[in-house]
């Protein structure tokens, strides 16, 4: 069941939407914002508050890259794969981060703490290899810098 | 040149409203208001900008195409999408200078007769969201946005849409079909989305840098605008440069400055006095160059004639050092990746150059796989339903063209290397 807090806040973003179907994304993030990912029962609430079937919201929570479908920990961390991360020192720093956390793309750490996951370009070529943990972009990345960074997310 | 587009990124707190107004902005919505809004279309054609997203279609165009369509609501879509790797120019006007685009999107609405428009903001944005978002409300706190904009009748809206992390939604019809709330596929056209857009209705989309030059545009007028830069395609261009040079940023230079310009003069030169080997000068989807092609002009012509394409002006520059068989994989995954799927060429054909490359670097590839490269690339050219998918092979085809040394000692060496 949706909280009543999340269904005010979808009901907000209501208010910019041409039709109750647009305000999709920004439903499955009010969700994802509170519970980290998207369950089948809340896929099915949200459906109906904007009178779509479930399996269309599906169809677009399963489009894109950061609606989370699968439970993740409590913080995500998106590490840019594209050609200019890559060209400035992705492979060690993927190395490292598997290293540290045990975990691969994909997976959680046992502590629930964080998620690693590959991402498209996160525009940020000027700041080489860069990554998105949560909401806050960290570039260029060192290997010495890593343990700092993890730190500030417990 | 003076600066324009990045006139205000450097002021500490630019994105502020007041910040922004003492430094010029929202200073041409007068002048706007002013002309009828087939003058403000005529002022853009005849400036000849050219769109800064990648397709370098004529603004002006565009414009009167939608705004001759009968009909009163009308929407202006800004693609703020910026997902082709390697571009993030538009993310400085986001961040710094946020007005500068609201106040284009004024304009530009005015001028197509649309009271309504949308930030498509990609996911990956997060702290550009709430600038803009900050913005907006601080331009309708000062009656620059809503009804009646300066007392002259002019109503206009505006909000952001943000997406969740798809490269395919920075396509114009995508955009639509995502904005409307669906899966980001693309539309087929005709219908155009000048004639028939965003919930059918007549739209037009415009990149963030597009949108910001008009304030400039309409202030000093299509005559001063059109002797800056190129003659085919005039007005000062945002270069996203990044990859092994020693000053990567974001250059604001006349539209038509050399790659040699841009990579020696601008940012310092190549990291560590190494030997430059290779430029890719648009963003992922544009022919890779190389050390040969520094003399030429980075404008939309230009670079069709030496065998690339302007994109969005994202130079990624690549030293001795690398691998471009590597280089191949990595674009070729992304675009494997970000492939749709809906149509057959494309989808299949971006995921079977990835096995491929996966076993090149693995260390198994044979010499036959160049040709089976190549043969994929063949069952994908031309057959895409849109451009992602042409897109997709440019990095092969143009990897293997000037490159072919690197593919045959690659596979020669049976190395495999870490993926
Ligand atoms: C796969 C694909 C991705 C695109 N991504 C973007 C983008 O992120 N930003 C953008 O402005 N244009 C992008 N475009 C180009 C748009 O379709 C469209 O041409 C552009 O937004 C029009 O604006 P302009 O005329 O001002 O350049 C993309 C095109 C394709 C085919
Ligand atoms: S070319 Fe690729 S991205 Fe474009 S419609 Fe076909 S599958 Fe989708």
């Amino acid at each position: 069941m949706l909280t009543e807090e999340e269904i005010k806040e979808i009901t907000t973003e209501l208010v910019h939407a041409e039709r109750k179907e647009a305000a999709s994304i920004e439903a499955l993030m009010v969700v994802q914002k509170r519970r980290g990912w998207v369950s089948d029962e809340s896929i099915r609430d949200i459906a109906s508050l904007l009178d779509v079937t479930p399996d269309e919201l599906d169809g677009v929570a399963t489009f894109f890259n950061h609606i989370y479908r699968k439970p993740v920990g409590r913080h995500v961390i998106a590490l840019c794969d594209s050609m200019v991360c890559w060209s400035l020192g992705y492979d060690p720093l993927l190395d490292l981060l598997r290293k540290k956390l045990g975990v691969g793309f994909g997976e959680t750490t046992q502590d629930n703490r964080f998620t690693l996951l590959p991402a498209a370009c996160l525009g940020a070529c000027d700041r080489a290899p860069a990554m998105l943990v949560d909401e806050e972009l960290h570039g260029p990345v060192t290997p010495e810098m890593v343990d700092g960074i993890l730190q500030k997310y417990k | 040149m003076e600066k324009m587009l990045l006139k205000r990124v450097d002021i500490p707190n630019s994105a502020d409203i007041d910040v922004a107004m003492k430094n010029g902005a929202y200073s041409t919505l007068a002048t706007a208001f002013g002309m009828r809004p087939v003058d403000v279309v005529n002022e853009v054609k005849r400036a000849n900008l050219r769109g800064r997203g990648g397709a370098g279609f004529p603004t002006g165009l565009k414009w009167e195409l939608c705004s001759r369509v009968p009909g009163s609501l009308k929407y202006l879509l800004c693609n703020a999408d910026e997902g082709e790797p390697g571009t993030f120019k538009d993310r400085f006007i986001l961040l710094q200078d946020p007005h500068l685009l609201i106040e284009g999107m004024i304009i530009s609405g005015f001028a197509i007769g649309a009271e309504r428009g949308y930030i498509y903001l990609r996911y990956e944005y997060p702290t550009a969201l709430v600038v803009l978002e900050k913005a907006i409300e601080q331009a309708y706190a000062k009656g620059y946005l809503g009804k009646n904009i300066l007392g002259k009748g002019v109503n206009f809206d505006l909000s952001v849409h943000r997406g969740a992390g798809a490269y395919i939604c920075g396509e114009e019809t995508a955009l639509i079909e995502s904005l409307e709330g669906k899966r980001g596929q693309p539309r087929i056209r005709p219908p155009f989305p000048a004639s028939q857009g965003a919930w059918r209705k007549p739209t037009v989309i415009n990149n963030v840098e597009t949108l910001s030059n008009i304030p400039y545009l309409i202030a000093m007028g299509a005559d001063a605008y059109a002797k800056i830069g190129a003659e085919t395609a005039p007005g000062p261009k945002l270069y996203g440069v990044s990859g092994m040079v020693n000053k990567p940023g974001v250059y604001e230079l006349p539209m038509g400055t050399t790659l040699r310009d841009i990579i020696y003069t601008h940012c310092g030169g190549v990291r560590g006095g190494k030997k430059l080997k290779a430029i890719i000068p648009g963003g992922a989807s544009t022919p890779i160059l190389t050390e040969q092609h520094l003399d030429v002009t980075m404008d939309f012509n230009s670079l069709v004639a030496a065998g690339s394409m302007l994109g969005s002006g994202a130079v990624m520059v690549m030293d001795e050092t690398v691998n471009m068989v590597n280089v191949a994989y990595v674009l070729v995954r992304f675009f494997a990746h970000e492939s749709c799927g809906k149509c057959t060429p494309c989808r299949e054909g971006t995921s079977w150059l990835y096995q491929v490359y996966k076993r090149l670097m693995h260390g198994e590839g044979k010499l036959d796989d160049i040709d089976l490269l190549l043969y994929i690339c063949d069952t994908v050219k031309g057959k895409c339903f849109c451009p992602l998918g042409e897109g997709a092979i440019q990095p092969v085809l143009s990897s293997i063209k000037h490159f072919r040394g690197d593919y045959e000692q690659w596979i020669k060496s049976g190395k495999s290397a870490h993926v």
